[in-house]
């Protein structure tokens, strides 16, 4: 690898020229057809009349060559401070890469949608091509140290501005990215998602935003919960979107409670959706439905305590044995313990044991839930906007987990937060400093089994139905990996990480029978790429490239001196002479 | 029980802060601490010397909580001491470890914040509403930590992630940490290992102003220099015993001292043929022997601190 960068940043000049003309076929290429057929890819058959995934082919391509034009003229015309702010040339080797990636998932789709290769207009073969010659030419241009972009100063309001204007894309790509019902468009748009946002890494903009994130919290959260409170206006009163999102929103609020069991206090829970089912269980059991076995029916919020309260006493129950033992040994028994409550909850038939959850049947015909009049089955027509029957349950379960996220956010900043991470650091050094270690973990045990019993008890109403097979070992595996996805103890993290994870699934039905394993992928590459997950806290992120800062940081102190002298003619030479 | 006080005669007025009595300690078939009795006073630094092997950190862990001993029991302030480390802890005996354990991936700050973990209050509850004694303890916490900072000389460091620290700057947060437990006793587990001179001389002259704040020390250390100049009274444990528990000026020149440490000069005759017999005064404070030369590689050191040596701050 090194010696092909070798040999090709000899031609690091014309180069520049080569992947210029190859970002410029990737430009023409949106303008013609992709494919033969109007099935694939929310049809891409027209000439000179580009469709939004041809749009975004073209996006790519115009970043690359925008990237390429810009480097030498930033080189040559600004000062050296302002041209360390931004990375042009690892930018365009970033967007002509992949540009090349979303032209080939492109095309694969096509290819597979419509049946074979034959079904290839001319446009995906010139976007593919055009793309290939721009990625290998930008491998020899001069690399150059990171953007410095993150550092540059910059006026609160216009951090501000910035966070919206993401947000705002965010909130757009989820309407459309929803609304897509191929699935090689999904995929492709997916692709393109992941794909910007490390284009706009490797130039540097990301960095500025984080910086901006960082500085502006309250901001942030706002503008978030905003943005998530509007998306169901997007979705025109379309169900089944909204129960999409409904169930995003379920396992995000599961997962976050999980992640102050495994992300904070160190414990590796691999049982916890038992509690989920605990907290389902009970509500459904309290429900009004005809087949609810006790003949109690509380108010609601009353049912969510009573179901938080449920589950944290398992949770209490469960871990007051097994906290003793930790690592490995905890993982297995709490598997166990998973697998107990499936198993109990499929012999409370009646049969077995007394009747409590009907067995395997579970108890279906869940009402509706109607809190202080306000029944959350109907539809209702807000500001012109038709929002229906998930719609609603979105938002209490956006309520839901706010709650949680303040929860676990005040917990993380306090005394028994630090506690919590002091046992994860060091058990032993934490008990010497009068750490209360045992009852912390039993608190972030019976804790979280409190927040999953809450979340369970929503999504006993949600889901109509309640049955054990819900409860299954692989839920609890899918909420670990979230976690560790998304980055283990933060909440922006978790977040995400929860939405990849249900989001993948629910759009990609054809792709079912290869569900795990392309889970299984993901997680290695990601253990190999970024373990820390995709927005970590910066300790993890340290933790992980403790090197790289250090090496970076020296790169930095090396080269500050050099610009400061024979700074432009030095790193003129050093830069392809375009 | 009688209390078997054998010290010097200027402190044995005093009520002693923890007095381990008959302390032993089995293994199975080995006995690693035999009977050991150890009185600290109350703003005494008490050094605690032997070989490797005699029993020093077993004794130690005795007196933590790690370990319950066999037989004998050790008082603090008049009770019984229960074997539980957290307990211990919180009764006002914090301890440093041989082999640095901080809490790694958090900062200097947030390490000493955990020491004042057993001395606040608030509960979950409170820390999820933000009640006022939370919002008040957890100001308090942040400012006392940052005076235990600034104590041991750290202040400036308050923000970095304790794993990226010199060497010398973990051993002394890791004093920090202890000392915001408000502690009456410190043990110190070998609290100069792997540091060169100019680090043990700050460790000396730290461990000199923690006594000036009313608190006692046992220290357990391998540099005699150190010891010396440092203790009011230096227990000497040989093979689980106590062989000696007196001033250091008599500890240094006790004959069975030196030759629990080199051997005595009759009955080893074949092989001390390589290594000659240091002459019984090396042992004096002013030419240490048992500690590493200044050049030698540590191995401690070599394992410890970044290659690119200490930062500026």
């Amino acid at each position: 690898m090194s010696t092909l960068h070798e040999f090709l940043s000899r031609w690091a000049g014309p180069a520049r020229w080569v992947g210029l003309g190859g970002a410029v076929l990737v430009m023409v290429a949106a303008f013609l057809p992709w494919a033969y057929l109007p099935a694939a890819l929310d049809n891409v058959t027209y000439y000179g009349e580009p469709s939004i995934l041809q749009w975004l082919g073209f996006a790519l391509g115009f970043v690359t060559a925008a990237c390429l034009v810009a480097s030498p003229i930033l080189a040559a015309k600004a000062s050296p401070r302002t041209r360390r702010l931004l990375n042009l040339n690892r930018g365009a080797t970033a967007a002509a890469t992949a540009s090349l990636v979303y032209q080939a998932i492109a095309a694969i789709a096509v290819a597979l949608e419509l049946g074979g290769l034959i079904t290839l207009e001319p446009g995906a073969w010139l976007g593919v091509v055009g793309a290939a010659v721009a990625a290998l030419a930008t491998r020899a241009l001069h690399a150059g140290s990171d953007a410095r972009l993150r550092y540059l100063p910059t006026p609160a309001w216009a951090q501000i501005l910035g966070i919206v204007v993401v947000l705002a894309l965010v909130l757009v790509a989820a309407a459309y990215g929803l609304g897509l019902e191929d699935p090689g468009a999904f995929v492709a748009f997916g692709t393109f998602c992941g794909l910007a946002a490390w284009v706009l890494a490797r130039v540097g903009i990301m960095g500025w935003i984080s910086a901006a994130a960082a500085a502006n919290r309250s901001a942030l959260v706002l503008a978030s919960f905003v943005v998530a409170f509007v998306f169901p206006f997007t979705q025109n009163g379309s169900d089944a979107n909204m129960s999409i999102a409904a169930g995003v929103l379920i396992f995000a609020a599961t997962a976050m409670g999980l992640n102050i069991v495994v992300g904070l206090a160190g414990l590796l829970d691999l049982g916890y959706i038992a509690f989920l089912g605990a907290g389902a269980f009970t509500a459904a059991t309290l429900s009004e439905s005809a087949f609810a076995t006790l003949g109690w029916h509380p108010p609601f919020p009353i049912v969510m305590l009573i179901a938080g309260c449920v589950s944290a006493l398992l949770g209490l129950l469960i871990g007051s044995p097994t906290l003793r033992v930790s690592g490995d040994y905890l993982a297995i028994v709490t598997l166990a313990f998973g697998e107990i409550f499936r198993i109990t909850m499929n012999n409370l038939d009646g049969s077995d044991g007394p009747n409590i959850t009907r067995g395997s049947n579970g108890i279906p015909a869940i009402p509706n839930l109607d809190v202080f009049g306000f029944n959350f089955g109907e539809s209702h027509v807000i500001a012109g906007f038709d929002i229906g029957r998930f719609a609603n349950y979105y938002w209490l379960l956006l309520l839901v987990l706010a709650l949680i996220i303040v929860v676990f956010v005040n917990l993380n900043k306090s005394r028994i937060g630090r506690g919590w991470v002091a046992i994860r650091e060091d058990e032993r050094a934490a008990e010497a400093m009068g750490v209360n270690v045992f009852g912390l973990k039993l608190l972030a045990f019976a804790g979280g089994a409190f927040l999953a019993g809450v979340a369970g008890s929503v999504k006993a109403h949600v889901d109509v139905s309640v049955t054990p097979d819900q409860y299954v070992f692989m839920e609890s595996a899918f909420l670990v990996a979230g976690i560790v996805l998304g980055g283990m103890g933060t909440v922006g993290g978790v977040l995400v990480g929860a939405a990849i994870l249900k989001l993948l699934p629910e759009k990609l039905r054809f792709f079912e029978d290869y569900r795990l394993l392309l889970f299984g992928l993901l997680l290695i590459v990601m253990m190999r790429f970024r373990p820390e997950g995709l927005l970590p806290d910066q300790r993890r992120q340290l933790e992980f490239h403790a090197e790289d800062d250090e090496l970076a940081e020296e790169a930095d102190a090396q080269a500050l001196p050099d610009l400061a002298t024979a700074g432009a003619a030095l790193s003129a030479t050093k830069e392809d002479r375009a | 029980m009688t209390t078997q006080v054998q010290i010097t005669d200027e402190i044995l007025v005093e009520e002693p802060l923890l007095s381990a009595r008959q302390v032993t300690m089995q293994f199975g078939g080995l006995t690693a601490v035999n009977k050991v009795d150890l009185d600290i006073h109350p703003g005494e630094i008490v050094g605690l010397i032997g070989p490797n092997g005699a029993g020093k950190t077993t004794f130690f862990n005795c007196l933590t909580g790690m370990y319950q001993p066999t037989a004998g029991q050790v008082l603090f302030a008049g009770a019984v001491l229960p074997p539980q480390p957290r307990k211990v802890a919180v009764a006002g005996v914090a301890r440093t470890f041989q082999n640095i354990r901080l809490f790694h991936n958090m900062t200097a700050l947030e390490n000493v914040m955990v020491g004042r973990y057993a001395r606040t209050k608030t509960n979950a509850i409170e820390a999820i509403l933000r009640l006022p004694r939370h919002r008040r303890e957890e100001a308090e916490t942040r400012e006392v930590a940052q005076q235990w900072l600034d104590f041991v000389g750290l202040g400036d460091a308050a923000e970095s992630l304790s794993r990226n620290m010199p060497y010398g700057d973990q051993r002394r947060l890791e004093i920090a940490r202890a000392l915001a437990l408000e502690p009456k006793l410190l043990l110190l587990d070998e609290p100069t290992a792997g540091m060169n001179p100019q680090e043990t001389r700050e460790a000396e002259e730290l461990i000199t102003r923690i006594r000036g704040l009313g608190m006692a020390v046992l220290v357990i250390e391998h540099d005699m220099r150190f010891i010396f100049s440092l203790c009011d009274r230096v227990a000497c444990l040989v093979r689980g015993e106590v062989l000696i528990d007196d001033v250091p000026e008599v500890v240094q020149n006790d004959p069975r001292v030196i030759e629990a440490y080199i051997g005595s000069p009759v009955d080893m005759p074949g092989e001390q043929e390589e290594a000659p017999r240091p002459d019984v005064s090396t042992l004096a404070p002013s030419k240490p022997v048992l500690e590493f030369p200044p050049n030698a590689i540590n191995p401690i050191i070599g394992h410890r601190t970044k290659p690119g040596g200490r930062k500026d701050a």
